[in-house]
Order: structure tokens, then sequence, then C-alpha cells
């Protein structure tokens, strides 16, 4: 029964800005519990800027850098993200997250249109660098559950959290 | 240098908050955490080591002696997802991991609610959206029923419960029929947040003039204008008349003052004077013959 829910209606591949690290990515079929009718051009705008969101994350945890959060998280979500940055900074870590692969499903858009939440099955190497020592390199496969609400020109990522599986 | 905690008494208070036990190589590791709570990771061997534990919500980092307890106190890791354990030796390094999840209690609740002010009486007019969180600012992902009321003085309480999925809830709401502030207030146990809806009077209904020679003049003017529940329609809202006579037709935009419009137009044998406000109809009226 979920089988048919749950069929793939894309398989994309996103680019990263290095142009090897490519993550595969699917996109389940929304089934969104809520009034609110999701416009394709919708969906595609918060799959793209979901998918930077983690470019950023990676680029921020990799260099320390807060100010690489800005574009893509907002609120609850980038003060934890900058508290774990403050707190790399001072152990002399830094993480090194690529993304491998993302298995996405919309499952919620808020009535009033100011809120999208979803939920990710992601696979990414988690890389654990202490003081420019490489200390290990992980699989990781986890599930997020990511909420994004509008601004300017883009959705930001204001909860970012995983749960078990 | 953070300090290392190995004594028993700690061990078993973490082991209260331990949902499961994993081995992983030289560590044990619980399987999940709740949020905020202490626990203990556990290794063997001997020699000196480095713990680390990873994510994106929290990095903690501790020198540690292998064969020990390392104790996290309460309040530590607090920031629910999930986390990578290494523990770094001269001659290996061993890795786990394990979840820290929201805690049980919801301490706050992100309450989305649209529109500030609408027209009384309308079906699922009002939606309400809740996502309810700990009091780490942790998203409780588990089921967990949302009470949503709409109340103001004048009409009863509207109350719906919702229960969340992956944390977050949402209903709609019709507009009471009388107009004033309504409070919409999202609760879970003892947790709420409130917002304020402006419910104002709808489209005018029944709307009606009155006819009166003055002079040559007819003084035209409205009944009190209310919507269909009988609230007053608010001053301001326009109200329009319309003579029509020997083909040429005259037009007055009266805003209501005090729930009445009011106008002087020229009194024409045979004259038809209609009146409406918006796409609502009023009476006809005939003058003269």
């Amino acid at each position: 029964m979920l089988k048919p829910l749950l069929a793939v209606c894309s398989l994309l591949a996103a680019t990263t800005a290095f142009g090897a690290d490519q993550a595969t990515v699917r996109v389940e079929t929304t089934t969104l519990h809520g009034p609110r009718p999701l416009e394709k051009q919708t969906e595609a705008a918060v799959i793209r800027d979901y998918l930077q969101a983690w470019k950023s994350l990676d680029a921020a945890l990799d260099q320390n850098r807060v100010d690489l959060l800005d574009q893509d998280f907002v609120g609850t979500s980038k003060d934890k993200l900058t508290n774990t940055i403050q707190q790399q900074s001072q152990l002399g870590i830094r993480t090194h997250y690529q993304d491998k692969a993302h298995d996405l499903q919309i499952v919620f858009y808020s009535p009033e249109g100011l809120s999208i939440q979803l939920i990710d099955n992601v696979e990414y190497d988690l890389q654990v660098v202490d003081h420019d020592k490489s200390i290990t390199t992980q699989k990781v496969h986890a599930r997020y559950i990511a909420v994004l609400t509008p601004s300017e020109v883009r959705w930001r990522v204001r909860v970012f959290q995983a749960v078990p599986e | 240098m953070r300090s290392r905690f190995a004594f028993p008494l700690a061990v078993m208070i973490a082991a209260v908050t331990q949902f499961a036990i994993a081995q992983n190589g030289n560590m044990t590791l619980p399987q999940s955490v709740e949020a905020g709570t202490a626990f203990s990771i556990q290794s063997s061997g001997s020699g000196n080591a480095i713990l680390y534990i990873v994510g994106p919500g929290q990095v903690l980092k501790r020198d540690v002696q292998l064969g020990g307890s390392t104790f996290f106190p309460a309040g530590l890791l607090s920031n629910a997802g999930h986390y990578l354990v290494v523990l770094s030796a001269p001659s290996s390094t061993d890795s786990g991991a394990f979840d820290v999840i929201p805690a049980k209690q919801p301490a706050d609740l992100s309450f989305l609610a649209k529109p500030s002010r609408l027209s009384v009486g309308l079906h699922n007019g009002i939606s309400g959206a809740v996502y309810v969180f700990d009091a780490y600012q942790n998203l409780i992902a588990v089921p967990t029923p949302v009470s949503f009321e709409l109340s103001n003085q004048l009409s009863g309480m509207q109350t719906h419960t919702v229960t969340t999925r992956d944390g977050a809830a949402w209903t709609n709401m019709d507009s009471s029929p009388k107009q004033g502030a309504a409070n919409f207030v999202a609760r879970v146990g003892s947790i709420s947040s409130t917002r304020v809806i402006q419910q104002v009077p709808g489209e005018p209904c029944g709307l009606r003039m009155n006819a009166r020679r003055s002079g040559q003049k007819l003084d035209l003017e409205t009944d009190p204008v209310r919507d269909c529940s009988g609230n007053a329609v608010s001053d301001g809202t326009i109200v329009t008349f319309t003579e029509t006579y020997n083909g040429s037709q005259s037009t007055a935009d009266v805003p209501l003052k005090h729930g009445i419009a009011r106008v002087e137009m020229p009194a024409y044998d045979g004259a038809l004077i209609s009146v409406a406000s918006g796409v609502v109809m009023g009476n006809e009226i005939r003058w003269g013959k």
C-alpha cells in the first residue's frame, strides 16, 4: 500500500559547486497533510534551496565560518549551527559533511503558506578533523526533518533536525 | 582539559536516562539519549584516548582514560539529532552513533494563524498551524495532541483537537457570527500560544432605503445597515444611490455614517431609484406616479 504512495516521481542529480561531488536526489510523491496545494514551482524552489542549505552547512562547518550560514539558515537552526561552529573553533575541530544521497518528501505546507516541512532520508560522509589531522570519515544514514520558511528571494531552513529512523 | 567523570553514582543516574546500550568496538554507547539528560559512555582497554561526539547541532570533545566511564551531566547535550561518536586512541579508532531525541515535555509552540482580520461567519475562514518544541527548541516529532480554541466574548468557543504529525498540526476554524476580537489559542498541555483575530461585519444584508420629498429634492436614507448576522456594517462603507429618469442616470456614492447612508437627489416624477453596496443590491423605489 505504501509503495505506490512512495513512488519516485523524479530522479535528479544535484550538482555541487565542486563538480565531482554529486548527490543523488530522489523526490518522493508529495503526500501533504494540510489544505494548501503545493505548486510545482514552489516544490522545486524548496528542494533547490534545501539542497543548497546542505552545501552551506558543509562549507560553514568545514571552514568554521558562521557567515556562510546566512543565506540558507534562519532562526533556531541557524542559532544551533552557529553554536556548533563556535564549539568547533574552540576545540580546534572541523567537520566535513559530504551529502551523497537525498530521498526527499514534502509532507506539510502550512495553510497560510509560511512554512513547508520535508523529510529527508539522507546519506552523507562525515569527516572529523582535529587540528588539521583527519580523525575519521564515516558514512552516515539519517532521517532529517526540515522546516523551511520563505524569505525575500528564497526558502530558508528554520528547523533542521535528525530524528531516529 | 575538561574534567573526566567516572564515578558509579553518575553511571547509575545516566543509565536511567539511556534507552538501550550498544557495543561499538571499545565503546559502549546509548542508542538514544533524551535531550538535556545525563548519560555516560563506557570504554574498554587501557591508556589515554580522545572521545568526540559530533553532530550538526553540537560538538563535544573529551580526554578520556580507556577502561572507564565518561559521564556527561544533564544539560550538556541538548540539541536533538544524530551524533557520531569517535574514540581516538594512539593505536586504534572506534566509532559509533546515537540519537539525541527531544524531551518529552512540550515547552514552546510556534503558532501561525491567518488571517488577522476577516469577516464574520466565514466557513473555514481562519487557519492555524503549530509546531511543537521542547525546552531546547527541538521539534517534538512524536504524535502530540494540540487543542485549537477560538472564542470571543459574544460567541461560544470552537475547539478542535488535532494530533501532530512529524511535529506539525493544523486546523481550520469558522469565524464567529458576532463581530469583535477573538482569541485564537493553540494549547498543548499547559503550554499555549494566542493570536488575536479581528472579526469584522460582513456584506450588508437586506439593504433598504426610504424616500421622502424635501422641497424640490428627495431625501434618501437607508435603514441601519447590518450584515446577515445582525452586526452593524462599518462606518465608511460606501452605499451607492442611483436615480434613472427619462433615459439619464445620476449616481451618488455615500459612506455610511452612524450605520446609515443619506443623500439628496432631484425629485422627478417617475424616476426609478435604487440602492446598492458593493455587489449587494437593495430595494428600488419608483417615485411619484
